[in-house]
Parts: structure tokens; sequence; C-alpha cells
């Protein structure tokens, strides 16, 4: 199925995957993008997936939601999250209207991210699934 | 019929021409008048300003400048009809006297008064002829209810102006974002913490931790006196967001006062991370970021 240019771009690097969204999805887009995510993961057998959404200067119920969810869905398939790259407005406006990422890892950006599931993914084995990136 | 209707035709035409050019000279003669009797008036004026105990900052001889000036300007509006010239002059005036603590009510005041000193003057001067008076009135006082609303505009707005300005610099002045170490940011808070300085704090807070790529944040607030639910609440989000940008933050220096009352109003604190004072804070921020710690001895542990 064509979808024009790339809104969502899915990249492999060694064990983990990286998803960056690069602008605005409405809800079926960011299905869309959950089906693919996962999916892929177990196509690469990746440890870790990292969702950089700095493009993003705004973030639905909905698409907190699906964040929330397609990191739960990847811990069932054996891949740690970490989202990366909120960005300051979108932060506050989440937590403001009570829709955090729940126990999904935060970090600032897309190196911190990396070096938090280096810290927490090693050798086939998961640690620490629920901290945050800050708390390692 | 069709000549009573031409006739009345021909009254109603001729009046307001007559009327127009009458105010239309009016006006002139009425400036001619008051730059005439300069001295007096203004004289008049500032006897009257000393009366009323108006302006009891300025020494005579600035009193004496100002007055003329004001005068000056005053008639040259009511000449030219342009407010321009004056709310500039009032936009001066204001930033020179406001630091002297002139208040708003002596302002409107003196401008109140030369108002009445001029219209005085021109009763004094048409009162035989009751119509022209009126009619000297009808032009006159448009133009000074004018002036007198500029002049009490431009000082409020003056007035305005400094305050926002004030403000400007205490908000900048209120929330420092400090790097203390590499990825360490410390806010101290001094002074009370209302609604608009915590929504500062955020967004000076979620901006500093993108610019400085802080992981941890101590949020010292030994220097706040008082904490209401509002702004505790707000506390708590922004350190929400501060996880969502992948920041720790921790609060140091919880007054027991302010313990007592976010426990009272029922603020939930379960997920702050709170510390003593802004030692043990920075000893736990740096524990976070793992640091070694020398000992007081310097030995390292």
């Amino acid at each position: 199925m064509d979808v024009g240019p790339a809104l969502v771009s899915i990249l492999r690097q060694g064990r983990y995957l990286i998803a960056s969204i690069h602008t605005a999805l409405d809800d079926s887009e960011m299905v869309r993008f959950q089906h693919d995510l996962i999916q892929q993961i177990g196509r690469y057998r990746s440890r870790g997936v990292i969702i950089d959404v700095a493009a993003l200067d705004v973030l639905d119920s909905f698409g907190s939601r699906t964040l929330r969810d397609i990191a739960e869905m990847a811990r069932l398939r054996g891949a740690l999250t970490v989202i990366v790259g909120i960005q300051p407005d979108v932060a506050f406006a989440m937590v403001k209207l009570g829709m955090g990422t729940g126990s999904v890892a935060t970090a600032l950006d897309l190196e911190e991210g990396l070096s938090y599931l280096d810290d927490h993914v090693s050798n086939g084995l998961m640690l620490g699934d629920s901290a945050t990136a800050t708390r390692a | 019929m069709d000549n009573n209707s031409t006739l009345a035709a021909e009254v109603v035409s001729d009046f307001p021409s007559l009327d127009e050019q009458d105010e239309n000279q009016l006006l002139p003669q009425l400036v001619a008048h008051l730059r005439e009797h300069r001295t007096n008036l203004r004289e008049e004026w500032a006897d009257r300003i000393k009366g009323s105990h108006l302006l009891d900052a300025m020494t005579p001889q600035e009193m004496s400048a100002e007055t003329t000036s004001v005068y000056d300007n005053y008639v040259e509006v009511l000449e030219t009809g342009s407010v321009e010239a004056l709310q500039h002059y009032a936009r001066d005036l204001s930033e020179r006297i406001i630091p002297r603590g002139v208040e708003t009510h002596e302002v409107v005041g003196i401008v109140l008064l030369l108002r009445d000193v001029l219209a005085r003057s021109l009763f004094e001067k048409y009162h035989q002829d009751f119509a022209k008076l009126n009619n000297v009135l009808d032009a006159y006082e448009p133009a000074a209810n004018r002036i007198a609303n500029t002049v009490a505009v431009s000082f409020v707005d003056e007035r305005e102006r400094v305050i926002r300005q004030q403000q400007d610099a205490i908000r900048e002045l209120s929330t420092p974002v400090l790097p203390v170490r590499e990825r360490l940011l410390i806010l101290p808070i001094i002074g009370v913490l209302d609604s608009e300085r915590a929504r500062q704090l955020t967004e000076q807070l979620l901006t500093g931790i993108r610019t400085h790529r802080a992981k941890v944040v101590v949020i010292d607030i030994t220097g706040a006196p008082d904490v209401d639910e509002a702004v505790a609440n707000h506390l708590v989000q922004t350190v929400d967001a501060s996880r969502l940008m992948g920041a720790s933050v921790i609060i140091t220096g919880l007054s027991p006062e302010i313990a007592q009352t976010l426990v009272t109003i029922g603020v939930d604190l379960s997920k702050m991370n709170t510390i003593g004072d802004l030692q043990g804070g920075l000893e736990e921020a740096e524990r976070l970021l793992g640091y070694d710690l020398a000992g007081p001895g310097g030995q390292v542990g």
C-alpha cells in the first residue's frame, strides 16, 4: 500500500529498531505504524526499540496511548522500548492533560535512548523494564 | 405651499452655515485670548495648584517651568486640535515625574485645574453675551476634555509601561536555571511562588533540560515561604513533564510549614523525590549521575 512520502521511518541499528515519526499522524496512520513496528520487532529479532518523537509539536491522547501500547506489545515480543525527544511544550501538555507515558521509559534524545538501551538490554536478558532512563 | 417649503429650506440651509462660520472663528479668537493673558492665567493656575497641595514634590522653579510648557501645549492643542504633540509631551513629563512619586490624581488634578482656570477666564470675557459664551464653551469643552483625557491616559500608560518593565526584570531574575555540573541543573526558588511564576518556572526548566541536556535537576525551595494547592500540583506536573524529557527531579528544602500544608491539602507527592536540604539533594544528584563521592578527608570511596 502506497502512502506517499514516508511519515515514519523504521531503521535497524544492530539489535535495536529506531522508529522516527516525522510528522503528526492521524489515528489510522498511528495504528498502521504500531502494526509495522510490532511486525518488524519479530522479523529482525530486535531487543530494543527507540521511538523518536522529536519532530512532533503535538501529541494527542490517542497518540500517547498508542505509544504506551506499542511499548507493552514490544515487551511481549521481547524488546524494551524507550521514547525519546519529547519537546518541552509537548511534555507539559501531556502532563496537564493527564496522559503520561505510564511506565514506559523516556529519554532526552536518540543518544540518551541508545545508552539507556545499552544499559538495560544485555545478552538476551532484559533488565528493569519499568524503570525510566533517568533512574538507571 | 411651494413658496413655504422653499422658504423653510432656505432658512434651514442658512443657519448652519452661519453657525459654522461663527465657530470657525471662535476657536482662533479663544486661542488668541488665552495667549494674550498667558502670564496672568498661568500664575493663577500655579496658585491654584499650590492651594490644592498638588505636585508638592516639585520645587517652585520646576513647577514654573512645567506649568509654562503644559500651558503652551494646552493652548496649542486647542488651536490645532492635534493631540499627538501633547501625547508625546505628556509621556515625556510622566517619565520625568513618576520616579519622583507624583500620583495619578495629581496629574489629572492639575490638568482639570487648568481647564477650570481657562473656562473661568472665558466666562469673564463673554459673560455679557450669553449666546456667544455658549458657542465658545461648545468649542472649548470638547477640546479641553480631550486634553484631560489624553494626559491622564498617557500618564497611566507610562506607569503601566514602567510596571511591565519591572515585572519583566523580576521575572528574569526570579527563576535562574543554573548548570552546576555536566548534566546537572539547579533551580533555586526565592520568594512567593504564584501561578504565573510557576508557569514560567516550568517553561524555563523544560527548555533548560533541553539546552543543557540535563539528566538530573535539583529544585531548591528553601527560599519559598508558602505554596498553595494549585502551585503544588503545578510542581508535580513539572516533575512529570521533566521525566518525559528524560530528566529526574529532586526537590529540596521543603520547609516544615510547606510539608504540613502539602500533606494537609492532599497533594499526591508519592512520585516526588524529595530530600531535606540542598546539600543532600546535590549528593543524591551526583549519585544518580554516577559521580564517585569523596569523603570529607578527600579519600575517594
